[in-house]
């Protein structure tokens, strides 16, 4: 039962390109599947809103209570794009793993593109990467540097630490929920299926465990975007 | 059990810094994030803004079109008020003139009356003058007469007596 990954290593000769084909599928799938969907929901727009597009604008009033709640709106308004793809993304990829999980021989094929660490500290990555993009362009370069040392020059050490602390914990906070889920789920298919009662043991469980992810996976992507949210306000507000 | 914690501790491969996956995911999540915002929430967006926009010119035009009825209305009573007191003004005004009228025909009347009560008197006045005149007329035939009617007789002086007593007695009651 012991599951691999299929990875190709040293692509183009590269020593350091090694590519998970797995995770470049689920994330072209998941990609697909937002995009597919967003544009569907967003078809026919109407002054007097129908159907999808109520639902569209409420997931848009949504992020945007999350971005308001953080900073001020004026500031926050180009960030609006971003948490919604942030928050869609992350959520469909969580639900895919939870959903479906697809074996080919050994290889881990069909899963949740959350559920891998590199994934998702690669989009954390990017969040902060961007919160310190944003916070020289919005503050200035002076203003972002003072917001090492302030209110005391002792806090330098600190604030240093705090972006590589804010990265691994964004990140890994979102794998380990979801990689937890999926494992556990693993654990209740292969019981279900060793004997009889293991399926009739492991149904049950199955069921609200699957709920529970559910659940989850909302509420990972619901953090994940509403922290990306309070990071950029660290950044971009000058009264942090 | 044993092959149950062999799941749990293997499952999808955890390690390993593969910076294609990384490379792939960040391409991905930017090409979404373009696409979408391009073609889903971009539109969306406007559309709100739109719509909200759409609203606060509904709630402008409705207020202005609110306070311009309360003007108009405002005006209108205003109207309402002066056209009424108009009305009363003209009523008073025909009231007065009324009064004025009836007391100028009151006055025209008693004077009418007076103006003929005055002429009626001289008529009176001048008929009696007319009489008396008559009259006078009257007796100087009389006394023509009766001088004539006692030559003729030749009567005594009693008889004559008797005679201008009754003639007088006549005339008396002729008048």
């Amino acid at each position: 039962m012991e599951h691999t990954a299929p990875i190709v290593e040293d692509i183009f000769g590269i020593s350091w390109l090694d590519v998970n084909l797995a995770n470049l599928l689920m994330i072209a799938v998941a990609s697909a599947i937002v995009f597919i969907l967003s544009v569907i929901a967003s078809r026919n727009l109407k002054m007097k809103p129908t159907g999808l597009q109520n639902f569209m604008e409420w997931i848009v009033e949504f992020v945007r209570g999350i971005i308001s709640d953080t900073m001020d709106w004026k500031t926050g308004k180009i960030f609006l794009p971003l948490g919604l793809t942030l928050i869609t993304y992350i959520l469909v990829s969580n639900l895919l793993g939870v959903a479906t999980v697809g074996v080919v021989g050994h290889d881990l094929w069909w899963k949740s593109p959350t559920a891998d660490a590199t994934l998702t500290l690669t989009l954390s990555g990017m969040i902060i990467l961007l919160t310190h993009f944003y916070g020289i362009k919005v503050q200035g370069m002076k203003n972002y540097l003072k917001g090492y040392i302030s209110p005391a020059p002792i806090m330098l050490p600190f604030k240093i630490i705090e972006e590589f602390t804010n990265t691994l914990t964004l990140g890994l906070r979102l794998f380990g929920n979801i990689y937890a889920g999926e494992v556990l789920l693993g654990l209740l298919v292969s019981l279900a299926g060793s004997n009889p009662f293991g399926f009739i043991g492991a149904a049950i469980p199955m069921l609200a465990w699957q709920g529970f992810s559910l659940f989850i996976g909302g509420i990972q992507a619901f953090v994940f975007t509403m922290l990306t949210m309070v990071y950029l306000s660290h950044k971009v507000s000058s009264d942090h | 059990m044993y092959s149950y914690i062999d799941v749990l501790t293997v499952g999808a491969s955890v390690g390993g810094l593969r910076v294609g996956d990384m490379l792939i995911q960040l391409f991905f999540f930017l090409l979404l994030l373009y696409l979408v915002k391009k073609f889903a929430w971009g539109p969306v967006i406007n559309m709100m803004q739109k719509r909200e926009e759409y609203v606060a010119d509904e709630i402008e035009a409705a207020e202005k079109s609110r306070a311009d009825a309360e003007k108009a209305s405002k005006e209108a009573a205003e109207r309402l008020k002066q056209t009424k007191q108009e009305a009363q003004k003209i009523i008073e005004d025909a009231k007065e003139a009324g009064q004025k009228q009836e007391q100028l025909i009151i006055k025209t009347a008693r004077e009418e009356a007076e103006r003929l009560k005055e002429s009626a008197q001289a008529d009176i006045q001048n008929e009696k003058e007319k009489a008396l005149q008559a009259l006078q007329d009257k007796v100087a035939s009389l006394s023509v007469l009766i001088a004539t009617k006692v030559i003729e007789k030749e009567i005594d002086e009693k008889d004559q007596e008797k005679l201008i007593n009754e003639y007088i007695k006549e005339v008396g009651e002729e008048l």
